[in-house]
């Protein structure tokens, strides 16, 4: 073997026992630890604070490199700079001596939570936060003023700071931060700090380069996938392909015997997996063990039978109602004209680039577990359920995932491989699924469909408008004891009469109600959630709505937001940009949409061309956002491009259909992700106008779809009102 | 046994005969940088090169790479991760998650070894990566922005085309995002 690759191997190797050190190092005080199970006493220890702790944000080393905590999971969001640019903000460090790092979850447990919420997801990673890590990073930036103005024997009034170097306004001595960080860790921390009003910001607001991009140049970043530890097992496992369903009875005879393969085994009721000393092998194994399912009560169902049920539930009754004001139905019967449709929007898999894994190493003391999680403290409670041990007795060592958007916010891989690794104790076990098995084992984006009905009067005006969901919850699905006297609040987004996701438009007579209808198929939360449907259901009516009432369809949607200053800016922005009002002389087919989600107003306007084939192009899509205050706008405008990107590979051909109680699509070649020469040229506005803080990472995706619907209709005159257009007559160029 | 030659190196490997070339680089060689995404090379996440080309090694035979031929992964596209593709994407703030990125940029790199100044439409041919966090605009300025730094670098290493003026040229080509 040459040097290269022995060196790269241990390098590998090395990485995985220094993450494992690393964490340990966070609080154990610098103990010298192999990886290896630390006696629970140690363990104990590591929850105390390190000496160059300034506070639980902020670590300075005394070559003042900056150390700051992110208790919330990066996945490609870019939360982890974003957290950081907050901190650094207040604590007027050197931005260029800034890093970051994880503290585990039992850390939070033993630390009394002080890092609070670790679930990342709902676009809440920057929104929640805020306030508590500028306070985190303001009150680190006082302790080290206090440490050195009490080295000087003058007040911390007499002293400034700039980039980590504080300076004594009275002699003009200065100090690093890294000088003073040990006895600025002794001190108390303020009772009170003053954050910087957002005009005053250096660091945050600035389009500030990623933090974590230089290791994914070059092959460099360790994810769960990748985890290495001394002695590793790998594990391949297959759970029943029909949700509910468990093993009946399974035959390994041939995998037993085959190479590298160490044991085969049941894992929880619904799944069988092998262990080898390779994950191929283990895989190449598993494909031979002979599974008998019992297929459970979803078995025999398919996507015609579902359809049928939510079709039914589009006019059945209900008293599920998410907004209501006025009479809508009287203001329908009394109107003018009366418009109708109906949608559907069908399941979808999130497909994570990085299939679910994790990797665990169990004994009678201890679990750990290395994996990428949107939520550490759910993956710890997870080990901690499935290892038969206390919490206390359990740790999560988070890596950066490749791919969240929902998916991995459910723990149920840490399940797994706890469950596994108890089968071999002392040995670390990495569970990997195939693509198979993530696209077959996933939460998926729930199934809906919606009948939209309205009146108009005789001048075009919109008089009540009546807009029923029949399908899935997934309050009901994953976390029903949070129903609401049965109702899925999450059913309304982007439809609810206030809150972060409150709908854009006042129309004096409306009903917007539910007709819950579930399946045995898994919901979950995928990236925009029920914005994705609710924004088309919305916004393509809309656009119906104007075009029956022969009206401009942004002039039509201005008049019903006179009460939406900050909707109305994004909607006119976009329209602006597009040169909507002269797209007849230019011959340009576009299409709008408006939302208000996550806690941010968002607008798009999608251009498309058709050919001499017919065949639809998307050229380009103008997207405005307001988020309040944009801490990274570069970085916003990462996850508007990105958002559409997953948001219009499911328009385009990218869902799941059910057949015999399974989901069908397997992998990409029948679940298609959008490609380079599909892409439209995103053109991104960020506008924030302050005083709020909203999401970034899902708002937009929602406004893509619908945009370009109303533009395909532009260009064809057709309506598609079924989702994906794959199955369609257009075709997508 | 087998000897691979692997980032300029001739390495002896052992391996099961229908290993595929990824899980030989992954779990037999410890180069974990090109990553496992679909298995049935649609995804693109295993790019890696052999003899230059771009080849999807999930379904690639370990035992079909010849030892003179020369394999390279992401961990040995350029000695200090500086590689013009590496320096663009680093410029542009590509990757999100970064999972597929591994892939891009072998797939990129390769794009530009045959093409050093590809056209839109030449991206859009060879580019069929898929990037769930969906990083195509910005992969799309990389490669042009790329092209432009390797340009530059060739007009650096060959003075007898050095034409400074075409190099401050190449230079100063602006990607916007």
């Amino acid at each position: 073997m040459s040097e290269a690759i022995q060196a790269n191997q241990q390098a590998n190797r090395k990485k995985g026992v220094e993450f494992s050190r690393r964490r340990f190092m966070i609080g154990a005080a610098g103990a010298g630890l192999a990886v290896g199970v630390l006696p629970l006493g140690t363990r104990q220890a590591a929850a105390l604070a390190t000496p160059d702790e300034v506070n639980a944000w902020v670590v300075i080393a005394p070559d003042d490199t900056v150390t700051i905590r992110i208790a919330r999971s990066e996945m490609g969001q870019g939360t982890l700079t974003g957290l950081a640019q907050l901190v650094a903000e207040e604590l007027e460090c050197d931005w260029e001596r800034v890093t970051t790092e994880y503290p585990t979850p039992r850390e939070n447990l033993v630390r009394d939570r002080v890092w609070k919420n670790y679930a990342t997801g709902g676009s809440r990673g920057i929104r929640e936060s805020h306030q508590y890590v500028r306070e985190g990073g303001a009150a680190a930036r006082l302790m080290l003023v206090e440490a050195a103005a009490a080295r000087w024997g003058v007040s911390p009034g007499d002293c400034s700071v700039t980039k980590g170097v504080i300076s004594n306004k009275k002699n003009a001595k200065r100090l690093s931060y890294g000088a003073v960080a040990a006895d600025a860790a002794k001190l108390a921390p303020p009772l009170e700090v003053t954050l910087k009003d957002p005009s005053e910001w250096t660091i945050a607001g600035q389009p500030k380069k990623r933090l974590d991009t230089l290791d994914k140049l070059t092959g460099k970043q360790i994810y769960g996938a990748d985890v290495q530890l001394p002695g590793m097992l790998n594990a391949a496992i297959t759970a029943c392909p029909v949700m509910g369903g468990t093993v009946k009875s399974f035959d390994a005879k041939e995998a037993e015997k085959a190479k590298g393969v160490k044991k085969v085994l049941q894992v929880g009721n619904n799944a069988v997996a092998v262990v080898a000393d390779t994950w191929w092998r283990a895989q190449k194994a598993l494909k031979t063990v002979k599974i008998e399912w019992d297929k459970g009560e979803g078995a025999g169902l398919d996507s015609a039978e579902i359809d049928r049920r939510l079709t039914e539930g589009l006019t059945a009754q209900t008293d599920l109602i998410g907004n209501q004001s006025g009479d809508a139905q009287g203001a329908i019967e009394s109107a003018d004209r009366v418009v109708e449709a109906v949608y559907s929007y069908p399941y979808l898999n999130h497909a994570t680039m990085e299939p679910q894994n994790a990797t665990a190493r169990w004994t009678e003391e201890f679990c750990e577990v290395w994996c990428p999680t949107q939520n550490g403290e759910a993956a710890h409670a997870a080990a901690a359920a499935a290892s038969g041990l206390p919490l206390e007795q359990c740790d999560v060592h988070k890596l950066h995932l490749g791919g969240g958007f929902g998916r991995r916010g459910a723990p149920d891989y840490v399940t797994q491989v706890v469950l596994i690794a108890k089968e071999f104790p002392g040995t670390p076990v990495k569970l990997l699924w195939s693509r198979e098995e993530d696209m077959l084992q996933g939460f998926y984006h729930p199934v809906t469909k919606a009948r939209v009905v309205a009146g108009l009067d005789k001048k075009g005006k919109l008089k009540g408008l009546h807009l029923r969901i029949s399908g899935q919850s997934i309050i009901a699905g994953l976390m029903p004891n949070r129903l609401q006297n049965g109702m899925d609040p999450v059913t309304f987004q982007a439809l609810a009469p206030q809150g972060d996701h409150k709908i854009s438009y006042t129309i004096p007579d409306l009903l917007v109600d539910h007709a819950m209808r579930n399946t045995h198929i898994r919901p979950g939360f995928w990236r925009g959630v029920n914005v994705n449907p609710n924004a088309i259901y919305m916004e393509c009516f809309m656009d119906e709505l104007a075009h029956a009432a022969g009206k401009d369809p942004l002039k039509f949607r201005l008049a019903l937001m006179e009460d939406n200053p900050n909707g109305r800016a994004v909607l006119q922005a976009v329209a602006d940009k597009s040169d909507w009002k002269r797209r007849k002389r230019n011959k340009k087919h576009l299409g709008l949409s408006v939302c208000y989600a996550f806690g941010s107003y968002v607008a798009a306007c999608a251009e498309v061309s058709t050919d001499a084939d017919g065949k639809v192009k998307l050229e380009r899509i103008v997207a405005a956002t307001d988020p309040g205050y944009a801490v990274n706008p570069q970085q916003a405008q990462a996850q508007v491009e990105g958002s559409f990107v997953y948001g219009l590979s499911a328009l385009l051909g990218g869902a799941c259909t059910v057949k015999d109680g399974a989901i069908e699509q397997n992998n990409f070649h029948t679940y298609p992700s959008m490609k380079m020469a599909q892409m439209p040229k995103v053109e991104t506005l960020i506008m924030p106008s302050g005083g709020f803080w909203g999401g970034v990472g899902e708002p937009t995706i929602a406004v893509a779809a619908p945009a370009v619907l109303n533009a395909i209709f532009a260009a064809t005159g057709k309506r598609i009102r079924e989702v994906p257009i794959s199955k369609s007559d257009i075709t997508i160029a | 046994m087998a000897t691979l030659n692997i980032n300029g190196a001739d390495v002896e490997l052992e391996f099961d005969p229908d290993t595929p070339l990824l899980w030989v680089l992954r779990e037999q060689a410890g180069l974990t940088g090109t990553k496992f995404g679909c298995g049935i090379a649609q995804c693109g996440a295993c790019t890696v090169h052999v003899d230059g080309q771009p080849v999807r090694s999930c379904v690639y035979p370990a035992v079909a790479v010849q030892p003179t031929q020369k394999i390279t992964t992401i961990e040995g596209l350029s000695a200090d991760g500086d590689h013009p593709v590496q320096q663009a994407w680093a410029e542009l703030d590509v990757p999100q998650c970064g999972y597929c990125q591994a892939g891009m940029i072998m797939a990129a790199s390769a794009l530009l070894q045959n093409k050093p100044d590809p056209t839109d439409q030449d991206i859009d041919l060879h580019m069929t990566n898929i990037c769930r966090c969906g990083t195509l605009q910005r992969v799309r300025a990389g490669i042009h922005r790329a092209a432009a730094i390797g340009a530059a670098q060739a007009a650096v290493d060959d003075p007898a085309t050095g034409d400074q003026l075409a190099l401050a040229d190449s230079l100063a080509t602006e990607v916007t995002l």
